[in-house]
């Protein structure tokens, strides 16, 4: 499986690797409960990327609109923009709600389980699953 | 004829029973890829087959023979397809041309409307965040796709397992995994029989997904733990009743995730191939068998007209029907016998 990604340095990989970081720290932002500094980004995104990577992307975000931020110290907190009362999440349900029609081009991350597959995940991820712990500030 | 028109429809069934089995072990891309084509060759053959068995079923009812110009009566003892098998067979083929048409245009409406869907989240990037609390992610194909996440789902993840998530849908906008589905999709549409394989592609498709993730986050335990994770969220969460469809499928991902790396096989691949071949070899065969019939026939009824003709010359000159057909030397026809001659004689 490794050797695919092999064709990706270029411009093309740079461009996606740029956008690959973006949906990173966007999902780092979103996943937190408080507002996040360029430093506390950096340290809950795997590998090790540099600082000014994380400060750049930031504030890419933040000129598309998708976060706002408050000055914390001599930097910023970033959080994601909220949109709680927009119309994306009933979308998403009546979206999802359509049933095995749409379902046809979506591809989920995880499907439904039965009680028993619940049981069963349970055994299986055994001591591993204690929670979202290793995602505490 | 008789027995090489019938290999591609014992073929369909053969890899419709033991494809969707023996994908699930070795590594899913080859699985996927391997899949998809039989998908592609079986429907293939399974619609040619109908289709030369409907045709020389019917080839046979003397009215369709005087239409042709062929000799009913050589097709019937040269190749006896009964009426009723090609009576079947035409059914067959009709229903799934009808219902394959049909998943057709579903598909673009799904594919048109998934686009649309695209660009209506939230931002313009690759991530789109819904402001929700219940788990959910998807991959929304496009040009290009969206990764659909809910704040629910990225809440109920670590830091590996969200980039764990990201890679996994990553990947299945990346590798194309929705032309593959289309593929399934529509290839069970034309051929019922082949259902089992969507089935099975879904289920490869999704640890195609979860490979790739794990070869990037470097760890398949991180990955087996956030496809358990989010699996147990968004089962907690109250969710529609429409969507239970699919079960088993996340625990055997699991397992397999926390299982050592799947090892390269080549002996199903290998059997797959040859069925192929063989389907394709024995539609090619059955193909060029119905052509020669055909043309035998026609030989053999304008060899019986000659001679009625012949006939009718000795007696009264001229008779009606003698006007729509050109008067010919029957070696016209009945000799060397080639596209062109064919063409002036039926003129």
């Amino acid at each position: 499986m490794r050797d695919g990604r092999s064709g990706e340095s270029g411009s093309a990989g740079g461009r996606r690797a740029r956008g690959e970081l973006e949906s990173g720290v966007l999902a780092v932002l979103w996943s937190a409960e408080e507002p996040l500094t360029a430093r506390q980004v950096l340290e809950r995104l795997p590998g090790d990327l540099a600082y000014t990577t994380v400060l750049t992307i930031l504030s890419r975000l933040y000129d598309k609109a998708m976060l706002v931020r408050h000055p914390v110290g001599r930097g910023y907190a970033y959080a994601p923009v909220r949109d709680e009362a927009s119309q994306t999440a009933v979308q998403m349900h009546s979206l999802l709600e359509r049933g095995s029609d749409r379902e046809a081009v979506l591809s989920r991350f995880v499907s439904e389980l039965s009680q028993e597959d619940e049981q069963l995940l349970h055994r299986l991820l055994g001591g591993q699953d204690a929670g979202p712990g290793d995602d505490g500030p | 004829m008789t027995i090489s028109v019938y290999i591609p429809l014992l073929v369909t069934i053969v890899l419709a029973v033991l494809a969707p089995r023996a994908a699930r072990r070795p590594a899913p891309r080859a699985a996927a890829w391997a899949l998809a084509c039989t998908a592609l060759v079986t429907a293939v053959g399974w619609l040619g087959s109908l289709a030369l068995l409907a045709f020389t079923g019917f080839a046979q009812i003397p009215q369709v023979a005087e239409e042709g110009h062929w000799s009913a009566a050589a097709l019937r003892t040269e190749d006896p397809v009964s009426l009723s098998v090609a009576a079947v067979s035409a059914l067959a083929l009709a229903a799934g041309l009808a219902s394959l048409g049909v998943a057709a245009a579903r598909q673009v409406r799904h594919v048109v409307w998934a686009r649309r869907e695209c660009g209506r989240m939230p931002g313009d990037m690759e991530l789109a965040v819904i402001d929700d609390e219940v788990p959910q992610a998807f991959a929304l194909p496009g040009a290009p796709g969206r990764i659909v996440v809910s704040r629910g789902m990225l809440r109920c993840l670590g830091d590996l397992e969200r980039e764990a998530l990201l890679a996994h849908e990553r990947a299945h906008l990346r590798s194309r995994h929705h032309v593959f589905q289309a593929v399934w999709r529509l290839t069970a549409a034309a051929n019922p029989l082949l259902r089992p394989l969507a089935g099975a592609g879904a289920f490869v498709l999704e640890r195609w997904a979860d490979e790739e993730a794990a070869a990037r986050v470097g760890s398949r335990t991180v990955v087996a733990r956030a496809v358990g994770r989010a699996a147990l969220a968004a089962a907690g969460a109250a969710r529609p009743a429409a969507l239970a469809a699919t079960g088993g499928a996340v625990p055997q991902r699991v397992r397999a995730l926390l299982a050592p790396p799947p090892a390269p096989r080549t002996l199903p691949f290998v059997a797959g191939a040859l069925l192929l071949t063989l389907c394709c070899g024995g539609l090619a065969s059955a193909a060029s068998d119905s052509e020669n019939l055909v043309d035998s026939a026609e030989r053999a009824q304008c060899a019986a007209d000659a001679g009625a003709q012949g006939a009718a010359d000795v007696g009264v000159r001229g008779v009606a029907w003698t006007g729509h057909r050109p008067q010919r030397p029957h070696d016209a026809c009945c000799g060397h016998h080639g596209p062109g001659d064919q063409e002036g004689h039926r003129r």
